[in-house]
């Protein structure tokens, strides 16, 4: 490209009638879409795939289906780890920024296990990593992969411990080492398995294609701080025949994580923006390498580690190998790739209306709270963790998808968010009226301000309830089931 | 170089060289504090925004200013957590030395003070007394001063007035002027007297637009950083990640009502569960839990571009202030030709 100066574009997505076009347009609804064209826009939209039209992969659609292929397929490789129920998809990226679609495949996470540990260590180090779970907003967050690395550098003991591993664990692997020799000998024992081979680098990348190509293996190559080397390293590699490639131009922990962050982005932005195939992969980040220079389980490495890692995938990370299984620090790093993962195209609002938790009675306490999904599951799950889940009304208020904090500036500047005629309006079209006896509304904590107007308007008692519904059930049981018990 | 499914391969025409990418919109600079020769009386003021291009596209254009470490002080008791009030316990109780232990040991480069006891539902402070703490902070710390009302829109202006006219030449970051209150008021008082508005609006591009223009009636453009509104990781961080890049790009794209540089209420990290309670072993101690939070939070708004930082543990504000030090700096000593991590023995 001789033009210095390029200009940033917007991503370059193919139409639906341009897609459209390619299409058979006999809307035989085999691919589950009334029309084709309906098919086109949910494959523009990347929520159909190709394979589900069966008549294109006819040999008289041929030409239009390498089309379709071509202008459909993402700019970021998708590459496959692993086989079975855990096999771990990274990669397969279509933008930059989430807002222009979404992020597709998780940041993947990879914890070490080395082959100098002792068995017993050695499986319970898998152990934990299996156990690591945590449930956020109704989903299981946990780890992905087990990184083998080669401390002993001798092909015996890597061998050893890859078997342990393997016959432990289900999660797909990565086997870390540079030396060919060390690498086929774990490698030979997991065959069919398709681990992740790291990595290929300028010296060793000959014999890595070739045990890659031999074993239908994905390949992380590895050029520090280069993309030009990379690049040529890459096209060299995929001559090879080796085209689920990984790419680590290095993680530079502190020091130099400037280079490390403008190389994830350039790699993204070339193959994002400029459609540059030699670049378009998943992308590998070690963190791990926070840990060079510390002792075991020190404190300081770990927060280092987990800070990169934050970084990291704010910038495109496919996978990060990492050493600390701490809670403390792990935890924050899976959330916050949770929610930049999550599709920005799906509403941020539930349902207003009344929910009903467990078989509440006429005496059940009424409490409401907005339609902002993360204030509602916040709320819902406080309450479902709680005694009082088996015995209460709550009612979701329409803020148009604002939280509860917003919807209180909003309201008290009278600009929307939450209205007196909204609540008004929830409470007579829930027909809670009809379910409880008592006529009282339990508000939350930040809506303090509504309580008169919410009263004269709705003809019920509003209770200030607790800011936090982390402490819903507490106020209940001094606000309330004392109260309903003593009046009964 | 790719295979189709039908075994040919293609070669894309791009290549590395010449990597150059002009954006052609420029956030303006604003200045914070300023110097007795300024017309104020703080040791340095400081510059934020300026960029050309989106944050880390150091290959595009680098960024003229670094990140700024606001630390937040309270002018009276609120409830802190545990992680953080074991730091400042000693000086909880003085907004003064609060500021000053804030500046002197952790290295803030600047004050959030906070007046919360301003609002009718707390103590009801009246605008003179208010003025008075802001006076006590400016004169414990000489570095640049951002002052926060209590979200009461009535009361907030009606302090503003009081402090800006006290601490006139200042360049204090009023913080915050929203829809929500008497703009055209609030951003006189910041003009009369030489201050600088930080404009809040509720997690929306187009509120955050209207308020600018509002503003831009009375505020030059240098005059003006935006708050589009700060979730904490694991309490909607991704509506406000994706929103404060979605304003810098659209900036540096051209949009000259939002070329601003971008404040995050980083201390908001601490309202989301997981950074304060009690949790199940595995997850503790939340003493180190609790800053992770705020660091993780505090890095997700550096990488959307923003400029500007309120936050509040001593751990998080030596991590990330270290840290954007570090991602001034290109360039490793190490080359990590060898990749010694595999062969790590930890």
């Amino acid at each position: 490209m001789t033009n210095n100066d390029r200009k940033p574009g917007t991503r370059n997505a193919p139409s639906p009638v341009s897609i459209y076009k390619l299409l058979p347009r006999t809307n035989c609804q085999k691919c589950g879409q009334k029309t084709c064209m309906a098919f086109a826009s949910k494959l523009v939209n990347r929520e159909a795939t190709l394979d589900e039209c069966t008549p294109i992969l006819e040999k008289s659609y041929e030409e239009a289906y390498r089309q379709l292929w071509k202008s459909l397929r993402p700019p970021v490789r998708q590459v496959v780890i692993g086989t079975g129920d855990k096999t771990v998809k990274i990669g397969g990226e279509f933008v930059i920024y989430r807002h222009e679609l979404a992020y597709i495949n998780p940041t993947a996470i990879a914890i070490d296990v080395t082959d100098e540990l002792p068995c017993d260590q050695l499986l319970k180090r898998v152990k934990q990593i299996e156990d690591f779970t945590y449930t956020y907003l109704g989903r299981k967050l946990g780890l992905d992969l087990i990184a083998i690395r080669s401390t002993s550098n001798d092909p015996a003991k890597f061998a050893e411990a890859t078997r342990v591993v393997a016959e432990s664990s289900a999660l797909p692997l990565v086997l870390c080492s540079l030396d060919p020799k060390v690498m086929k000998a774990g490698l030979e024992l997991v065959s069919g398995k398709r681990p992740l081979l790291y990595a290929a680098t300028k010296d060793n990348w000959k014999d890595m294609a070739e045990l890659a190509s031999t074993y239908k293996c994905p390949l992380v190559v590895r050029v520090p701080n280069d993309l030009k080397l990379l690049r040529s390293l890459t096209k060299d590699l995929m001559s090879a025949d080796v085209d689920d490639l990984v790419l680590d131009p290095v993680t530079y922990p502190y020091e130099g994580i400037q280079d490390t962050l403008r190389n994830f982005s350039i790699l993204r932005w070339i193959s994002c923006k400029e459609g540059d195939e030699l670049l378009g992969f998943p992308i590998a980040g070690t963190p791990i390498e926070a840990w060079e220079g510390h002792e075991r389980s020190s404190e300081a490495a770990t927060w280092k580690e987990a800070a990169v890692a934050s970084l990291l995938i704010t910038h495109y990370a496919s996978l990060l190998i990492m050493h600390t299984l701490d809670g403390w620090a792990l935890l924050p790093v899976v959330i916050l790739r949770q929610n930049l993962y999550t599709d920005p195209r799906k509403p941020a609002a539930v349902e207003p209306g009344l929910r009903i938790f467990g078989e509440p009675d006429e005496n059940s306490p009424v409490m409401f709270t907005t339609n902002f999904s993360l204030t509602y599951f916040t709320v819902s799950s406080d309450i479902e963790s709680s005694p009082i889940s088996n015995r209460c009304y709550l009612l979701v208020v329409d803020s148009e998808g604002v939280g509860v904090r917003t919807a209180a500036a909003r309201a008290s500047a009278r600009k929307g968010g939450i209205t007196v005629e909204g609540i008004a309006k929830a409470i007579s079209e829930s027909g809670v009226e009809q379910k409880v006896k008592h006529k009282t509304l339990i508000i939350p904590g930040l809506l303090a301000n509504l309580k008169d107007e919410i009263e004269k308007l709705t003809g019920w008692k509003a209770l200030i309830g607790p800011s936090n519904s982390a402490e819903l059930p507490k106020f209940l049981e001094e606000h309330w089931y004392k109260n309903v018990q003593e009046s009964s | 170089m790719r295979k189709t499914p039908f075994g040919e391969k293609t070669e894309s025409p791009t290549s590395l060289e010449g990597l150059k990418i002009r954006f052609p919109g420029k956030i303006v600079t604003v200045k914070l504090g300023a110097t007795r020769s300024e017309g104020g009386t703080r040791a340095r003021s400081i510059l934020i925004g300026g960029e050309e291009a989106p944050t880390f596209y150091h290959f595009a254009a680098p960024s003229p200013h670094l990140p700024v470490v606001a630390c937040d002080v309270f002018d009276t008791k609120i409830p802190i957590p545990k992680a953080v009030k074991m730091h400042i316990e000693e000086v909880v109780d003085d907004p003064a030395e609060w500021a000053k232990l804030y500046v002197n040991k952790f290295g803030a480069d600047m004050i959030t003070l906070q007046l919360i006891s301003i609002d009718p539902k707390i103590k009801d402070t009246s605008p003179k007394e208010a003025a008075k703490t802001v006076e006590n902070v400016l004169q414990a710390v000489n570095v640049p001063l951002a002052v926060g009302g209590c979200g009461d829109p009535l009361k907030d202006l009606a302090v503003f007035k009081e402090v800006t006219e006290m601490a006139e030449g200042e360049r204090l970051l009023i913080s915050s002027i929203s829809p929500w209150m008497n703009v055209r008021e609030a951003a006189e008082t910041v003009k009369k007297y030489d201050h600088v508005a930080l404009a809040l609006s509720g997690m929306d591009m187009n509120e955050a637009r209207e308020l600018n223009r509002a503003l831009y009636c009375t505020l030059s453009r240098e005059q003006i950083v935006m708050d589009p509104s700060t979730a904490s990781l694991g309490s909607g961080l991704e509506f406000t990640y994706t929103l404060m890049a979605r304003i810098r790009l659209a900036a540096v794209m051209g949009d000259d009502e939002l070329q601003h540089p971008l404040s995050s209420g980083v201390t908001n990290a601490w309202f989301a569960r997981e950074s304060y309670r009690k949790m199940a072993p595995q997850w503790e101690p939340r003493e180190l839990r609790g800053p992770m939070w705020e660091t993780v939070t505090a890095l997700t708004s550096i990488a959307a571009g923003c400029d500007f930082l309120m936050m509040m543990h001593p751990a998080t504000i030596q991590t990330v202030k270290d840290l954007i030090q570090k991602l001034k700096e290109s360039g490793s000593k190490r080359t990590l030709e060898t990749a010694d991590w595999i062969s790590l023995r930890i």
